[in-house]
C-alpha cells in the first residue's frame, strides 16, 4: 500500500492505495466520491472523465499513486451542495440526460471548454463532445446544452 | 392548466447532473463480498475438471463455486410460452459438462474486494477438451423450434405474379451496450430474512418470482430494489446466471455479494441481439402492388435460450409486412442454436431486422419496376378507413390487430417536413457533379403497451405532496416524470409535488416492469386511474364536510377550489392531516398499439474508402398522444443514434474457432457526436390508441426501428444502384469490395 | 478489469530511472509516462509487469526545445503540446496538423509523444511521422546513451529497437526547409479512432518540379516507413493530379499489408493508395 495525498474539489484526501488502484477507483472508494462513473477501464468511453490540475484526463488511465500533491476537479465539486453549476442547469434545461451514466464526464468537458475555449465554434464543441460515449440521448442536446452556457458566457 | 403535452423538465434530473445517482457499483452493504465470474475461453468444448484449488489458497477469498455447488438449481426459465422445443436447451448458472460461448460462466469466485476476487478468478484453471464450434446460424444443426405465420393464398399469388422479387438479407449481430456494465448486489436483510437484489430493473416483479422458484425461496420472501440504472436497451433486467449466483452467494455465505461486471465481460456475456438471415421473395403486379410474400430466416439465437424464448423471431415474423396489405404471407422461422453470446431482446426486437427486410424488399420493387420509391410504398400501405386491421396471425401469442392509424398522413407529412422532393432533386444535382450523396426512406410500424394490465396505487401524504407507486421500472428513460404528468393533470396539483416509485417490489404487490414500450400506455393509465379515485375520494371528503356540491369543487395547484366563488376550500397538505387518501388504479389491455412512423435520411458515400457518413436524419413518428414531447424526442434521437451504430458501426465478430473480436470498445464501435448528426423529429397525433383513456401508445423503439432500413436505401441511392445493400451493418470493407465488383464487371 | 499487482518507482532523475530499470530487468519492468497505451494493457492483463517506473516526476523530460537545426523532444512531451506550432517553421506546423488526428483531447492531455514512439503501434500518427522525417531516437539506459536512426528504430509489429532496460529519452525531428509543403490524410471507422491508413508526404518545389519528397504510408504494414518506389516516382516531376495518382498507384502495389477477420490485404492496399494520392493534393492542390 502507498500513502498519496490528493485534492479533491478543494479538499485534501490522503489515502492509502494499491499502486494498481487507478484514480477512478481511489475518487470512488477512498475519497467519496461515486460521481465519477466507470465505463470501460480501458480510456474508450471517457464516462470516467475527471478535471485534473485544470485538464480533462480519464481517470480510468491514471493510477492514483501518481498523483501526488494534484488538483482534481469532479462532478461533485462543481457547485456547492444545494446549489447548481450553470452546466448542470443547462443540462436539465435541454434534457441532455436520459441514463444519467455518462454524465459527469460531459458535465466535466463542457465546463472544461467554456472555462477554457469559451470561445469554442460549433465544429470545436463537436469535437469535443465526440471525445465521450453515450448510448441514450444521440448528442444533440448535450451540444445545445454546452453550447447555450457557451453562448450565455459571452 | 395542463402539463401533458408539455416540455417540462425532468423530476430524475437533479442526483444525476450532481454525481449523486444510485447506480448498482455505488451501493454496498458492510462486510460484502465481491463475486467474480471465470468464464469458458472455449466457443465449444467437453469441460472435464475445474481446479480452484490455487485460488482458494489466496488470503481472502471465501468461496469458490462450480456447477456441482449449485446443482440444486435449475437452468434459467423462459417467459411462458405456447412454443414447443425450447426446454432443453436453457441456460445452466454455471456450465457443467460441456461450455458453449466464450465468456459461460464456469466457475465464481467470492472475495474481500474486487481486485483479489480478480486476481483469483485468473488463478482458477479448467480442463477443457475443444469441440467444433457452430458459428452460422443456417449451418447449425441445432434447432429448437421452428416458427411458421401463413395466411392468405400465397401459392396463388405467387403464379399469378407479373414479377417475382427475391432478396437474400442479413443483419449482424449487434446489441445494446450499455454504458452501465451489469452488476447486483445481494444480500439477505439481517432484521427480516428476506434477500433482497438491489440494482434490479425492467421487470422487478416477474424476475422477482423467477428467483423466488429457482432458488425455491417464498416469493413473498424476495424483493428486488431499483436505484438508478445507466441504460437498458432491452439487454439489463433480465436475469442472467450472475444475478442468481449473487442471491445463492448472499444466502449460502451469510454476506452480501456484490457483483459488477467488466466491459470485456459485457462483450462477452451481455445479451446479444439481431443476427438473422433472410430469404424473401415478393410477389408483385406490373402495378407495383404487393400480391403475397415469402420468408426464409435463420435466426441466430446463441449458445443457449435465454428468458425470451423465442419471442425475437417471433417478432421478426409477425411484424415483417409492417403498414402493407400484404394480402398473402407466410414466414418461416429457423430458430437455431451455434456457440456465440446467447441473444435475446434489444431495443425494436425483431423489429429493426424487420423493418430491414420489408423495407429492402420495397426499394428492390421500386428498382425491378421501375417505380418512385415512395410511389411503391403509397400504393400498398393499409388505408386508415380499414382500421382497426386485423393480420390473420398472431404475434407473441395475440392477435395481431393495428389498432389505428393514418399511415398515408404521416408519410406526406414526413416528405413535407423533409422537403423529401428538394432534397431528391438537391442530392441529383449533387451527383451529377461528382459527389455520392443519396437520400433514402423507410416506414415501419411499431408495437407498445405490452399488457395485459398494470397496476398503481397513489397516496396523499402529510406534506401535501403525492406519491404514486407503480410496478414500473426505470431504464433513465423518465418514467418519474411522465408518471407525474399524468397524475398530475388527474389531480390538479403541481407536477413537482409528486413523487413515483418504481423498480420495487416491497412496494406494490403486482407489477409488470418497463419494457416493450409499455409504460407510457399500461403504467400511464394504471396510474391515471389511481389518480382520478385518489381525487374522487378527496372530493368526496370535501363535499361531505363542507356540504358542498361535488359540481363545484375542483382541485388546482394542490388547493381544493370551490368555482362558484373561486374561493379557496382548503388545501391537499390540509386535508392530509386529518385523514389518510389512498386508493388504486388498474389498467387493463389484451390488445397492444402499434404507433407507427418515417426515417428519412441523406448520406454521403466515400467511393473510395468505402466510408459513409450520414449527413442529415429525420423521424416522423405518430404517437397518438405525446406526454411530454422532449422526452419524446430525446428517445427517439437516442434510438436513432444506436441505430447508426447497427446500420454501419457495430458488429460482434467472431473467428473461425468461435473466439470473440469485438471485446473493447475500440473493436465494438459505439458511434460518437461526429457519426450522429442533428436528428430532426416531428410528433404526430393523428392516431390516438383507441382502447387507452389518454390516447397514448410508446415511444421507446421508435427511434431505433427503421434505421438500417433508411441508411441502406440511401447508400443505394447515393451510389446510383452501383450496389445494393444486403447487410447490415454497411462496413466500408464491405462496400469498397462491392464497388470493385461492379467496376469489375462494368 | 483491474491491472494485476505491482510496485511502483517515481524516480526524481534519469540516474534514478536507469537505476531502477536495470535492477528490475529481468522481472519484468515497465516505463510510465502517459500511460494511455500501458494502462489499458494492463487492464486487459495483456501485461502484467511486476514494476513501474513513473519518469513523470522528472523535471528535465518536460523539455521541448529547437537545437541545431532540430527539434528535440524529451520523453514527457505530452501530445496536446503540439497543438500550437512548437517552432515557426513548416515542422511546427505539420506537427499541430497531424495531432489532431491523435484520439482525442483528454488523451493528448496525458499521452506523450515518446510513449507512443516506444509503443510502435502501427497506428500511430507520430510513429509515421518520425518514420516519414527520419527522426532520430535517443534511448537511455544505465550503460549509457545510444542514437537509433529511425529506419533501425521500427523493427516489426509493436516492436522497436529499445531493449528492455532502456527508456526512449528524446527524438529529434530535423527542421523541414521553408516552402516545405506537406500533406497528411488519415482514414478511420469513427472520429479519433485508430488509422485504418494513413499517408504523410512533403516536399518542395522548385523551378517547378518535386524535391526532395518524403512519402510515409502508415497504420497497412506491421510498421511505418517512407514508401522509396513513391518518392523516386515523384523526384524532379512536375506536380500534377496524375502524377499524383500514378505515384499513389505505385506505392500500393509493393506493400505487405497487415490482414485480419475485418480488413483484407486488397482492401489496405486500396485505402493506401487513396491516403497516398489524398495526402499529396493536400500538400499541395493541383488540376
Amino acid at each position: 500500500m502507498s500513502r498519496v495525498a490528493l485534492t479533491v474539489n478543494g479538499e485534501r484526501h490522503v489515502i492509502d492505495v494499491e499502486p494498481r488502484c487507478t484514480l477512478a477507483d481511489a475518487l470512488r472508494e477512498q475519497c467519496a466520491k461515486p460521481g465519477t462513473n466507470v465505463g470501460c477501464e480501458h480510456g474508450v468511453c471517457g464516462t470516467c472523465t475527471v478535471l485534473l490540475d485544470g485538464e480533462p484526463v480519464r481517470s480510468c488511465l491514471l493510477f492514483a499513486v501518481q498523483l501526488e500533491g494534484k488538483s482534481i476537479r469532479t462532478v461533485e465539486g462543481l457547485a456547492p451542495h444545494g446549489t447548481l453549476h450553470e452546466m448542470q442547469r443547462a443540462f436539465m434545461e435541454h434534457h441532455a440526460l436520459q441514463c444519467g451514466y455518462c454524465t459527469p464526464g460531459f458535465l466535466l468537458l463542457g465546463v472544461w471548454c467554456v472555462e477554457n475555449n469559451p470561445g469554442a465554434t460549433d465544429e470545436e464543441l463537436r469535437e469535443l463532445v465526440a471525445s465521450n460515449l453515450c448510448r441514450c440521448t444521440g448528442y444533440q442536446n448535450i451540444v445545445r446544452a454546452i453550447r447555450s452556457v457557451l453562448d450565455g458566457a459571452k | 392548466m395542463t402539463v401533458i403535452g408539455k416540455r417540462v423538465q425532468r423530476l430524475e434530473d437533479g442526483p444525476l447532473v450532481t454525481g449523486q445517482g444510485r447506480y448498482v457499483a455505488n451501493l454496498s452493504f458492510a462486510d460484502q463480498l465481491h463475486m467474480r465470474v471465470v468464464r469458458a475461453g472455449y466457443a465449444h468444448g467437453e469441460l472435464k475438471a475445474v481446479d480452484a484449488s490455487i485460488a482458494l489458497a489466496l488470503p481472502g477469498v471465501v468461496a469458490v463455486w462450480t456447477a456441482t455447488d449449485v446443482h440444486d438449481v435449475p437452468p434459467i426459465e423462459f417467459r411462458p410460452t405456447r412454443v414447443q422445443g425450447l426446454e432443453p436447451y436453457r441456460q445452466p448458472i454455471l456450465a457443467s459438462q460441456v461450455v458453449r460461448y466464450v465468456g459461460e460462466p464456469v466457475a465464481v469466485v467470492f472475495a474481500e474486494n474486487s481486485r483479489l476476487a480478480e486476481d483469483a478468478a485468473e488463478l482458477v484453471t479448467m480442463d477443457v477438451s475443444a469441440l467444433p464450434p457452430r458459428l452460422d446460424a443456417e449451418a447449425s444443426d441445432v434447432e429448437p423450434t421452428v416458427l411458421r405465420k401463413e395466411y392468405g393464398d400465397l401459392d396463388r399469388a405467387f403464379k399469378s405474379a407479373d414479377a417475382l422479387v427475391s432478396l437474400e438479407l442479413s443483419v449482424g449481430r449487434h446489441s445494446g451496450v450499455p454504458l452501465e456494465c451489469r452488476g447486483a448486489l445481494a444480500r439477505v436483510n439481517p432484521e427480516s430474512g428476506i434477500l433482497e437484489l438491489h440494482g434490479a430493473t425492467k421487470r422487478p416483479h416477474a424476475n422477482r418470482n423467477l428467483i423466488a422458484r429457482m432458488l425455491h425461496l417464498d416469493p413473498a420472501r424476495v424483493h428486488l430494489f431499483q436505484g438508478h440504472i445507466g441504460g437498458g436497451f432491452g439487454v439489463r433486467g433480465e436475469l442472467y446466471p450472475e444475478d442468481f449466483l449473487a442471491c445463492l452467494g448472499a444466502i449460502r455465505l451469510g454476506r452480501p455479494v456484490k457483483w459488477i461486471e467488466d466491459r470485456r465481460e459485457n462483450l462477452l456475456a451481455c445479451n446479444q441481439s439481431r443476427e438473422q438471415r433472410h430469404r424473401v421473395t415478393a410477389a408483385v403486379d406490373n402495378a407495383g402492388h404487393i400480391l403475397g410474400m415469402q420468408d426464409e430466416f435463420f435466426h441466430d439465437q446463441g449458445a443457449y435460450v435465454r428468458t425470451h424464448g423465442a419471442r425475437v423471431a417471433d417478432m421478426t415474423a409477425g411484424m415483417l409486412p409492417g403498414m402493407y396489405r400484404i394480402p398473402a404471407y407466410r414466414a418461416i422461422a429457423h430458430y437455431r442454436l451455434t456457440n456465440k453470446t446467447p441473444a435475446a431482446t434489444y431495443r425494436a426486437p425483431g423489429r429493426f431486422e424487420a423493418t430491414f427486410v420489408m423495407e429492402r424488399m420495397m426499394d428492390a420493387i421500386a428498382k425491378r419496376l421501375n417505380m418512385d420509391r415512395v410511389e411503391v410504398r403509397r400504393l400498398n400501405l393499409i388505408a386508415k378507413e380499414e382500421m382497426p386491421y386485423t393480420r390473420p396471425m398472431q404475434v407473441l401469442e395475440t392477435e395481431l390487430i393495428l389498432d389505428s392509424g393514418d399511415y398515408a398522413t404521416l408519410l406526406a407529412k414526413a416528405q413535407h417536413a423533409f422537403g423529401w422532393d428538394g432534397v431528391c432533386r438537391d442530392v441529383e444535382a449533387r451527383r451529377a457533379a461528382g459527389e455520392s450523396v443519396g437520400a433514402g426512406l423507410a416506414l415501419f410500424v411499431e408495437k407498445s403497451g405490452l399488457g395485459p394490465t398494470d397496476l398503481a396505487s397513489i397516496e396523499l401524504l402529510e406534506d401535501g405532496q403525492i406519491e404514486v407507486v407503480t410496478g414500473a421500472a426505470s431504464l433513465g428513460q423518465g418514467v418519474e416524470t411522465v408518471i407525474a404528468q399524468i397524475c398530475a393533470d388527474a389531480i390538479g396539483i403541481d407536477y413537482k409535488c409528486i413523487r413515483v416509485v418504481h423498480g420495487r417490489t416491497d412496494r406494490i404487490r403486482e407489477g409488470f416492469g418497463s419494457h416493450a414500450s409499455r409504460t407510457t400506455v399500461m403504467t400511464g393509465a394504471a396510474a391515471n386511474n389511481a389518480a382520478l379515485a385518489l381525487r374522487a375520494r378527496i372530493l368526496e371528503a370535501v363535499q361531505g364536510r363542507h356540504d358542498l356540491p361535488m359540481e363545484i369543487l375542483e382541485i388546482r395547484n394542490g388547493e381544493v377550489i370551490r368555482t362558484d366563488v373561486e374561493e379557496r376550500v382548503t388545501t391537499l397538505a390540509d386535508l392530509a392531516k386529518t385523514a389518510k387518501f389512498e386508493a388504486e388504479g388498474e389498467f387493463k389491455s389484451t390488445h397492444m398499439t402499434y404507433p407507427y412512423g418515417a426515417h428519412l435520411a441523406v448520406v454521403s458515400v466515400d467511393r473510395e474508402t468505402g466510408g459513409v457518413r450520414v449527413l442529415r436524419y429525420f423521424v416522423a413518428y405518430d404517437i397518438g398522444r405525446a406526454i411530454n414531447p422532449m422526452l419524446v424526442e430525446g428517445q427517439i434521437q437516442g434510438g436513432v443514434a444506436q441505430g447508426i451504430g447497427g446500420a454501419l458501426y457495430e458488429e460482434f465478430l467472431y473467428d473461425e474457432i468461435g473466439q470473440p473480436l469485438s471485446v473493447t470498445l475500440a473493436d465494438y464501435l459505439i458511434p460518437t457526436a461526429k457519426e450522429v448528426p442533428p436528428i430532426e423529429v416531428l410528433i404526430t397525433e393523428d392516431a390516438p390508441n383507441p382502447s387507452n383513456p389518454l390516447g397514448v401508445k410508446g415511444a421507446g423503439e421508435a427511434g431505433i426501428n427503421a434505421v438500417g432500413a433508411a441508411i441502406a436505401s440511401a447508400i443505394d441511392d447515393a451510389l446510383s444502384g452501383d450496389v445494393f445493400v444486403t447487410r447490415l451493418p454497411v462496413t466500408p470493407v464491405q462496400l469498397k469490395r462491392e464497388l470493385n465488383c461492379k467496376i469489375g464487371t462494368s | 478489469m483491474k491491472a494485476a499487482a505491482f510496485e511502483y518507482h517515481a524516480p526524481r532523475t534519469l540516474a534514478e530511472a536507469t537505476e531502477l530499470l536495470a535492477r528490475y530487468v529481468s522481472a519484468d519492468v515497465r516505463v510510465l509516462a502517459g500511460g494511455q497505451s500501458l494502462l489499458p494493457v494492463m487492464a486487459f492483463r495483456l501485461a502484467a509487469p511486476a514494476h513501474l517506473v513513473d519518469i513523470n516526476n522528472i523535471g528535465e523530460l518536460s523539455n521541448l526545445s529547437v537545437e541545431q537545426g532540430h527539434l528535440v523532444v524529451q520523453a514527457c512531451v505530452r501530445h496536446r503540446a503540439f497543438e500550437q506550432p512548437q517552432e515557426n517553421g513548416p515542422l511546427g506546423r505539420l506537427l499541430a496538423r497531424v495531432v489532431r488526428e491523435i484520439a482525442h483531447y483528454p488523451i493528448r492531455t496525458r499521452g506523450t509523444m515518446c510513449g507512443s514512439l516506444a509503443n510502435a503501434d502501427p497506428s500511430s500518427e507520430w510513429c509515421l511521422v518520425a518514420a516519414t522525417l527520419d527522426a532520430e531516437f535517443t534511448a537511455l539506459s544505465s550503460r549509457g546513451r545510444r542514437v537509433i536512426q529511425s529506419a533501425d528504430w521500427f523493427q516489426g509489429l509493436m516492436t522497436t529497437a529499445l531493449q528492455p532496460d532502456e527508456l526512449l529519452l528524446q527524438v529529434r525531428f530535423p527542421l523541414l526547409p521553408e516552402g516545405t509543403s506537406f500533406g497528411f490524410q488519415e482514414f478511420s471507422r469513427r472520429a479519433g479512432d485508430f488509422a485504418l491508413a494513413m499517408a504523410l508526404v512533403t516536399f518542395r518545389v522548385e523551378s517547378g518540379l518535386i524535391v526532395d519528397p518524403h512519402v510515409g504510408l502508415g497504420g497497412v504494414e506491421a510498421t511505418p516507413r517512407r514508401l522509396a518506389a513513391v518518392e523516386e516516382f515523384l523526384v524532379g516531376q512536375r506536380p500534377t493530379g496524375q502524377l499524383y495518382t500514378e505515384a499513389a498507384a505505385s506505392g500500393a502495389s509493393a506493400l505487405d499489408p497487415l490482414t485480419d477477420v475485418r480488413y483484407d490485404a486488397e482492401y489496405r492496399r486500396d485505402l493506401a493508395r487513396t491516403m497516398i494520392r489524398r495526402a499529396l493534393h493536400e500538400a499541395l492542390p493541383v488540376l
